[in-house]
Formats: C-alpha cells, sequence, structure tokens
C-alpha cells in the first residue's frame, strides 16, 4: 500500500517515536526507520501505516518543481 | 522566479495541461506506447485527476498488480479468520475487511462473533496486546514493502508475549519481472511506485532498464509526478533508449532507506509465494524467520489449512485480468452491478488500493462509458 501523508515533526519523543502533524491534525508516529537521518522539529516526513519511512527534502523539491517549469517554458 | 510551494505546487491545473500538451506534441511521431504502473496510489491520481483524457490516444497508462489486498490469497484471510474463531483479537488493516474467501470476509466473521479489530497501525496492535494481557492478539499484516518495512521495526523493541504477526507480505518488483518474462506485449515502459522505492531504493527496479529494455521512472504521486514520469518516458522510448531516472528525489533515494532494509532483511527471509490471479511469483513472498518463530502466528496457533487455489477465483470475476491491466474496470460485467464497494464481488472492488474501487467510486462516469464500449483500435 503506498497511501502514504506528508507530516512535519512537531516534538521528538522517546523510544523512536514522534508528534507529528499536518493540517492541524497531530499524531504520535515511529521514527524507528529514519533513526540514522539528522531529524529535526520542523522536517517534513512522509508516514505510511504510522511509521515515517522518509524525510522530505525541500530543496530536491523545488528543484523537480523548477525542472517542470523548465520543460514548460521551453519552446522549440 | 518565485519558489513555489511544493503543498500544492504540484498539482496545479496549469501545469497539468501544460505538460500534458508537452507530452502529445512529443508522442506524435510514436505509433503506441503501453506504460503499467504498480501501485493503487498511482491509479487514485491517475483517475482522480482524470490524467487519461488528458494524454494522447498512442499513449495507454494501465494498472499491474500494485494493490496488496488484491493479491492476497483468500488462503491467509481465512487463516485469520480461523485465529478468530480461535479466540484471538484479531487486529487487521481495514481495507482487508470485505475480501470474501469462500466461507465469507473478516466482516462477516465479526459479525458472527469474531474479536476482530481494525487497526491504522502495527503499534497499535502491540498497545491492544498491551491493554489485554489475557488476550492472545494476533496483527495480520498485509502489504508490500512500504508496510513490511514498520512490521519489521516492531521488533526493535520489546513485544508482549501475548503478541504475534500473521504475515502477508510481498516484494514488488518480482512481480513485475515475472510478467515480463512470461507475457507478451505486457508493457513498454514502467512507473515504478514511489513509496515502496523509498524503502527499497531506486536501485531495485535497475534491472528493468538494464534487462528488460524498459524504461522505468520512479515516481511520485502527485498529478504532476505522474505526468513528468510519462514525459520522461515519452522521451527515451523515441530514443529507443531504456533507462532508470528517479523523479521522486525529493523522497527516493537511489539505495533506498537503508535502516528499513536492514530490518526486513533482519526479520524476514525471501521465499516464493502465491499471488492471488497470477500464482506462485519466485523469490516474493516474505516470512518471519526462524530467530523470530515466537511471536509467527502460523507457529504459536500451528494453523494448518488446506490450500485451495480455485477459492481465489470466484466465478465470473475478472480481478486476475485487471490486476493485469489487460482488461479496465467497466470491462467487466459485473461492475458497478453485482459488485460494488459497498458489496464487493472481488477483491479489485475491496481495497482503496484496488483499480475496480478507485474507478468506481472516482471514475468520472463518462469516461466508464467510454471504456464500456472499447472495442480493440477504437478511440479511449
Amino acid at each position: 500500500m503506498c497511501l502514504g501523508i506528508p507530516m512535519k515533526i512537531v516534538e521528538l519523543k522517546e523510544d523512536f517515536t514522534a508528534v507529528a502533524e499536518v493540517r492541524g491534525i497531530r499524531r504520535l508516529i515511529s521514527v524507528f526507520l529514519l533513526q540514522d537521518e539528522d531529524l529535526k522539529v520542523g522536517d517534513w516526513v512522509m508516514v505510511h501505516t504510522g511509521s515515517a519511512i522518509g524525510k522530505l527534502d525541500e530543496e530536491e523539491a523545488q528543484e523537480n518543481l523548477r525542472l517542470i517549469e523548465e520543460v514548460l517554458s521551453y519552446e522549440e | 522566479m518565485p519558489s513555489i510551494d511544493p503543498a500544492t505546487g504540484f498539482r496545479d491545473p496549469k501545469r497539468l495541461k501544460g505538460l500534458a500538451k508537452r507530452i502529445s506534441e512529443e508522442a506524435k511521431d510514436i505509433e503506441k506506447l503501453k506504460i503499467m504502473h504498480v501501485c493503487g496510489s498511482h491509479e487514485h491520481t491517475t483517475i482522480y485527476w482524470g490524467l487519461r483524457s488528458l494524454l494522447p490516444e498512442n499513449i495507454e497508462l494501465v494498472a499491474g498488480p500494485g494493490c496488496p489486498v488484491c493479491v492476497c490469497s483468500t488462503h491467509e484471510i481465512e487463516e485469520a479468520i480461523e485465529l478468530a474463531k480461535r479466540g484471538v483479537i484479531l487486529a487487521t488493516f481495514g481495507d482487508m475487511l470485505r475480501d470474501k474467501t469462500k466461507n465469507g470476509s473478516l466482516y462477516d466473521a465479526r459479525a458472527r462473533g469474531g474479536d476482530i479489530r481494525v487497526v491504522y497501525s502495527g503499534f497499535d496492535a502491540v498497545k491492544l496486546a498491551r491493554g489485554n494481557p489475557k488476550r492472545e492478539v494476533v496483527f495480520f499484516s498485509v502489504g508490500f514493502e512500504t508496510t513490511a518495512a514498520p512490521t519489521a521495526s516492531l521488533f526493535g523493541l520489546p513485544l508482549p508475549p501475548n503478541f504475534s504477526i500473521l504475515t502477508s507480505h510481498k516484494l514488488t518488483s518480482p512481480a513485475v519481472e515475472l510478467l515480463l518474462q512470461t507475457e507478451e506485449n505486457i508493457l513498454d515502459a514502467l512507473i515504478a511506485p514511489g513509496h515502496v522505492s523509498t524503502i527499497v531504493g531506486a536501485q531495485d527496479w535497475a534491472r528493468f532498464p538494464e534487462k528488460y529494455n524498459v524504461t522505468t521512472v520512479v515516481a511520485g504521486f502527485e498529478p504532476l509526478d505522474v505526468l513528468i514520469a510519462i514525459l520522461e518516458i515519452v522521451r527515451r522510448f523515441k530514443e529507443g533508449r531504456a533507462e532508470l531516472v528517479n523523479e521522486y528525489r525529493r523522497l527516493v533515494k537511489y539505495e533506498g532507506n537503508l535502516k528499513a532494509r536492514e530490518w526486513i532483511d533482519k526479520v524476514f527471509e525471501v521465499k516464493g509465494v502465491w499471488w492471488r490471479g497470477i500464482g506462485v511469483v519466485p523469490n516474493s513472498g516474505l516470512f518471519l524467520r526462524s530467530e523470530y518463530e515466537d511471536y509467527d502466528a502460523r507457529k504459536r496457533f500451528e494453523l494448518n489449512i488446506p490450500f485451495d487455489p480455485e477459492a481465489d477465483t470466484p466465478p465470473g470475476c475478472v480481478c486476475h485480468l485487471v490486476i493485469l491491466g489487460k482488461k479496465y474496470p467497466p470491462e467487466c460485467p459485473l461492475f458497478g452491478k453485482s459488485c460494488t464497494p459497498g458489496d464487493p464481488y472481488g477483491p479489485c472492488m475491496v481495497s482503496e488500493e484496488g483499480t475496480c474501487y478507485i474507478w468506481h467510486r472516482y471514475g468520472n462516469p463518462e469516461i466508464i462509458r467510454k471504456f464500456k464500449k472499447r472495442e480493440k483500435g477504437s478511440k479511449i
């Protein structure tokens, strides 16, 4: 199942858990799978069945959007 | 140029139309291009945003075996029902509830008195076990790598003795590989699932361009992600090149999530397993290693239900063709009639990741009508 929700870390807790939030909703999630990432409050992570599976890279997101702009504005 | 908000920029209608136009322009000399994706969430994006109506006639986008509920054998659901009969608390993901076996579904078993509870995560199931120390609690864990990794991570912390797991986990890419080895003209290019790939890495798809000459794009789930993936495919297909492309670099690394991969390997071993609608797919099933057999529900409860492959294909159901992209849901005579989300006949209508469910719930009625009348070669 690929249903994933991007959520923002608002609090890091013990036992590899964190409180994450999106659109005003807060949930306790597991960040066990991201224990080797340098997770900070304010980071956006992708949550699937209660676990954060990856950290969203803001720079890459902007780069992706910039490339799309390039494709759209290129006149042959 | 002002920075674009990543929360909304990937679904901006102007950019969607602009990209669709570029795809049509660049694909105009292609005779036919069949792209398969293998994720219910990609089908959701495709239907929800009407992407097929934005694509030119010569590009076909089909849904492959990307719904874990749809490919879960009824045998495993029968195991879950048997456990409920024995009085355990059976913790299950919600979208397994209505999947019917020849003896009914988990929903029916609950109506008959089974203590079946819907959970959102394995952690909820562990909490249930801690909260009910005198009862056995079994977590029915179903899914591909994206769910297998969190389940493996449960073993990173101490587990209560009354907790065990009934696993139904599969690896995604082996099924696609089997299709390429055994089916003619099954696909020209592949869109790889973004969240499975967050776990396994883009590297898990490298063999598709290398061995099978199929361009594979790891894509995110916003509509722009899917359209960009299609454009990347079109450009390479025209030049006769097959390459691996990571479109979802804001989340997916080439090597994936190494911690997740480490724990999947630590907790599970890989064996061939039966996929409903497909048959045995080599090296595709994840089973708890013997070091963890104390928490393996199959061992703890000595489950020994005989396997009946015919039970997986109820009469009249064409789900096994839908999951291979050989039929669209409206081409099934039962679609919308005796098979609906409220009362599903086959598994593709059960889960939110199922192609038929997605078409029924979000499909534009006009598109559904068009596909109902579709004959080979006529305009979609």
